[in-house]
């Protein structure tokens, strides 16, 4: 059943990377409980524009829960109270009628603020460009058959590769670890054949860089697990460790 | 103007061996000389971007998201087509090739479907071994499903997250060129226009979506993989950044625009709900393969759908085209849900959408087989709608999805415009009138890995550049233009914001230039778009500054474009005196309301050639000629 709701909302306000924010707040009134959250932030920056004010930024992309584009914290959890959902798949009927909602931006010395509820995620692709790969050229692949996968090796990495890098994991987490980020690439390319000759410098520069980066190390909170909208498991960060303790000291690599 | 489509002479297998034998190469110590510019990191962006620095060239990426991994390519769900033949029935680069071309209601180049349909086995190739994580039998092999309308299991796909994985091949890929340094990755960034020196592409400008700055860049060539234009609608499946304004503002310096009226809309997406709503959400076609579509015989019934005994239902697309059924291509799907509707036995609040039910396919195959094919499409629905699909049916309803218009591009893919090359969707070449399920991929993944590597480079080898920096005249011309226009859009504040031309705008495309078409719909909606073009030059408010991150502005800018791009579209949709694939005219029907194409008058590539603001585009027609396939009105009963 479609419902009308009446909210406040206290949100980030920061107009660079080097003012202060501060929370402000705003009433959401006649919200229907079918929008999603993202789509109620338009309904507050519409009567925003029209009274002269300037809107809320705020990053999004594909709103289906793909592209990883969204994410703010709501009311202290990373894309809100729902389980496996990306704030853009989150929908207003899991809120009810005068609640009072904060919002604010992935906090983490990692990622700077930009403006308001948008932030600076770049360090992720830093992780992925120190080793996130399989290095093969364009041409000259093998027949697709010719590697053959067991089926339930293809499934676990496929779970890994769900990652859609959105940097929840990062923001749940006390210590600001990328560690789970960082391992759902690791643990992808090291369960398939064809990541495996590059899987020990993949682990040691991947970790290398992504310590480099202001990125925390991971105390077992599994904080950022509970709030992964695509619910990639801590195992991976078992998988991740393994990897990199197999290759300081079992591999030539330094 | 004279267009040429460069096609290689000989016989069809043969033209792409002989064409590649033909280009001339660049010599491996030049490469490095070469910048080339890519603007997108779709699969077709992402993919040039990583061969041709794979190639030694010097590449400068450019995207509008905060990170190349986050293109809308990454939305799409079902699957990748490859003539692969694994499962032994029957399928072949001839039969990929004759699908395309007559789910492309016979409006595609020959030369270029069959040239896609030779490269597909090489792009699972490629991404099997960048460690895309494909879906696999028990014996390792990869799985196939058959997809959209293919009588083939063609499909590769991974779980429904297929176009996610793939693009994140590409961007690792392009993040191992980005650590060689053979890309240098600008993210954030918007292209406001195509720099034209002596007749070539010499550059783009773009606006730093951070800093507001203008910047110029410089290059001896230009590739634009900005993907497609249906949020023209407003509501589409699209990505809320997805926009025509790369495309358009090429066009506007001589690139032309071919068949901007071929639009498909897509049959399986979650119904509208209410006027906040911002996007459509798609449920991938794959769901077609074990759902089965109906309405209430009986108009207006209003039973919920598990009281309606199955006597009482009407499975029409089963009834009416019984060897196809629930598979038909898109357009067939979508037209008929819409006459359902439009005869009052639509279903939901709103009457505007059909159910899609697996009751039987569960009752067949159990729960957990169809948990694995489609369980994180039935977890989205659910989360959108809080209904389950396991329980009670889906309900879906038509929406804009693709489209198979864009820049015109000859067999190079190089546009009207010298050294300014289209890939993927914002080119019109491979899809013809309408495209069929798991092809999308397959396009933008050819035209990145595999074809622009050698083609792009038959252009610089050809041709003598000469050294331009950004201090160029045609570079501060431009920066100038964009500079006050972006000063325009900012001093009108007037009294509607962008979002709500944005939404007039689309309900004028959905209502007259949509599903259906007619003439003096068309003709209405010519003179309503022109009316509110005029409108918002006079009354859009646009908050904040130019010179820092202003989504507002952001928008203003390509609602601007679309409000010139529609009237684009209803010109050509006006011209075109046939019903094909997705542009159907009511006027030119068949008796059974399939579409019927005019093969003698309108064989041919409408390509669209800018005259100015305000005054009527240039027709300049390419002939299709068909040697290898017999033109026939499609059947799919």
């Amino acid at each position: 059943m479609t419902k009308t709701l009446n909210l406040t909302l206290k949100v980030w306000r920061q107009k660079g990377q080097n003012s202060k924010g501060r929370l402000e707040t705003y009433n959401a009134k006649n919200i229907s409980s079918d929008m999603s959250f993202l789509e109620m932030i338009d309904v507050i920056n519409e009567q925003l524009t029209l009274d002269g004010m300037e809107p809320i930024a705020f990053d999004h992309d594909c709103r289906e829960g793909i592209c990883g584009m969204c994410g703010t914290v709501v009311n202290g959890r990373p894309h809100g109270p729902e389980k496996g959902t990306t704030l853009c798949q989150l929908h207003m009927r899991h809120f009810s009628d005068g609640d009072t909602i904060v919002v604010e931006p992935w906090r983490s010395r990692a990622f700077k603020v930009i403006k308001d509820l948008v932030v600076d995620r770049s360090s992720l692709d830093k992780i992925i460009q120190a080793g996130g790969y399989i290095s093969v050229n364009t041409g000259g692949a093998p027949d697709a058959n010719a590697i053959l996968i067991p089926q339930e090796i293809a499934e676990k990495a496929m779970d890994a590769a769900a990652c859609i890098g959105c940097g929840a994991c990062v923001a749940a987490c006390p210590n600001a670890s990328a560690m789970l980020f960082a391992s759902a690439k690791i643990s992808q390319l090291a369960l398939l054949p064809q990541g495996k000759p590059e899987a020990a410098k993949r682990a040691m520069e991947m970790v290398r860089i992504m310590d480099g980066l202001g990125f925390g190390n991971c105390t077992n909170e599994r904080e950022c697990e509970a709030e992964c909208p695509k619910e990639i498991s801590i195992v991976n960060i078992a998988r991740m460790n393994r990897e990199f303790f197999k290759a300081a000291f079992l591999s030539d690599v330094k | 103007m004279r267009l040429d489509a460069k096609t290689p002479a000989g016989p069809l297998a043969e033209k792409w061996d002989r064409h590649r034998f033909e280009l001339k190469l660049v010599n491996p110590a030049n490469k490095r000389k070469f910048e080339i510019i890519v603007v997108g990191t779709g699969l077709a962006g992402g993919s040039a971007s990583a061969s041709l620095a794979e190639l030694g060239y010097n590449v400068k990426t450019f995207c509008i998201q905060d990170s190349p991994r986050r293109a809308h390519s990454i939305a799409a769900q079902g699957g990748i087509n490859a003539s692969k033949n694994y499962q032994n029935d029957g399928d072949s680069d001839w039969r990929l090739f004759y699908d395309t071309v007559k789910g492309g209601d016979f409006r595609a180049r020959e030369a270029n479907v069959y040239r896609l349909a030779q490269l597909s086995g090489n792009i699972i190739d490629q991404c099997a071994a960048q460690g895309v994580p494909f879906a696999r039998e028990y014996g390792g092999q990869l799985a196939n499903r058959s997809f959209g309308g293919a009588q083939v299991s063609r499909t590769f796909y991974a779980r429904g997250q297929t176009g996610q994985q793939l693009l994140l091949g590409a961007y690792s890929a392009l993040s191992r060129q980005i650590a060689a340094g053979k890309v240098t990755m600008y993210p954030r960034r918007e292209m406001l226009d195509v720099v034209v020196v002596d007749g070539q592409a010499r550059g783009i400008v773009v606006r730093n979506l951070v800093t507001g700055e203008i910047e110029k860049y410089a290059a001896d060539t230009v590739v634009l993989a900005t993907g497609g234009y249906a949020n023209v609608f407003f509501l589409s499946t699209n990505a809320m950044a997805s926009n025509v304004t790369a495309a358009y503002r090429a066009y506007k310096k001589g690139a032309c625009f071919a068949n901007p009226c071929f639009t498909q809309i897509h049959p399986t997406c979650i119904p509208v709900h209410g006027t906040y709503q911002s996007k459509l959400t798609l449920m991938s076609e794959s769901l077609r393969n074990d759902g089965r579509v109906w309405v209430p015989k009986k108009p207006g019934d209003k039973r919920s759908p598990s009281q309606i005994p199955d006597p009482e239902r009407d499975y029409y697309l089963e009834n009416k085209y019984p060897s196809f059924g629930n598979l038909v291509p898109r357009d067939v799907a979508s037209r008929n849900a819409k006459e359902q509707c439009d005869i009052g036995k639509g279903v939901g609040e709103t009457g505007l959408a059909v159910y899609l039910d697996f009751a039987d396919a569960i009752k067949r195959d159990g729960r957990e087989v169809i948990a694995k094919k489609y369980g994180n499409l039935f977890q989205m629905y659910e989360k959108i709608t809080a209904d389950n699909p396991y329980e009670t049916p889906m309900m879906i309803y038509p929406a804009v999805h693709y489209t198979m218009g864009g820049l015109w591009v000859d067999y190079n893919l190089m546009s009207t415009i010298d050294g300014l090359f289209v890939l993927g969707e914002a080119n019109f070449s491979d899809h013809g009138a309408n495209r069929l399920g798991a092809s999308a991929l397959m396009q933008g993944l050819a035209d990145g890995y595999f074809i622009i590597p050698y083609t792009i480079g038959g252009y610089l080898a050809g041709n003598s550049m000469k050294k331009i920096t950004t201090e160029h005249p045609a570079f501060n011309e431009s920066l100038a233009q964009i500079d006050s226009q972006v000063k325009r859009l900012l001093s009108i504040k007037g009294k509607r914001t962008v979002d709500d031309f944005h939404r007039q705008l689309g309900n004028i495309m959905w209502e007259y230039c949509g599903m259906s078409r007619n003439d003096s719909g068309l003709e209405k909606a010519r003179g309503l778009i022109r009316e509110l073009r005029g409108e918002f030059w006079e009354n859009v408010r646009v908050p904040g500054s130019g010179s820092d991150f202003n989504q507002s502005l952001e928008r203003a800018g390509r609602v601007a474009d679309f409000l010139e791009f529609g009237e684009l579209m209803i010109i050509d949709a006006l011209a075109r005196r046939e019903s094909c694939g997705g542009h159907f005219n009511e006027g030119f029907q068949t008796e059974d309301n399939e579409a019927m194409r005019d093969d003698e008058n309108f064989c041919h590539v409408s390509a669209w050639e800018y005259t100015g603001f305000e005054n009527e585009p240039l027709l300049n027609r390419e002939p299709l000629v068909f040697e290898n396939v017999k033109l026939t009105q499609r059947s799919y009963k």
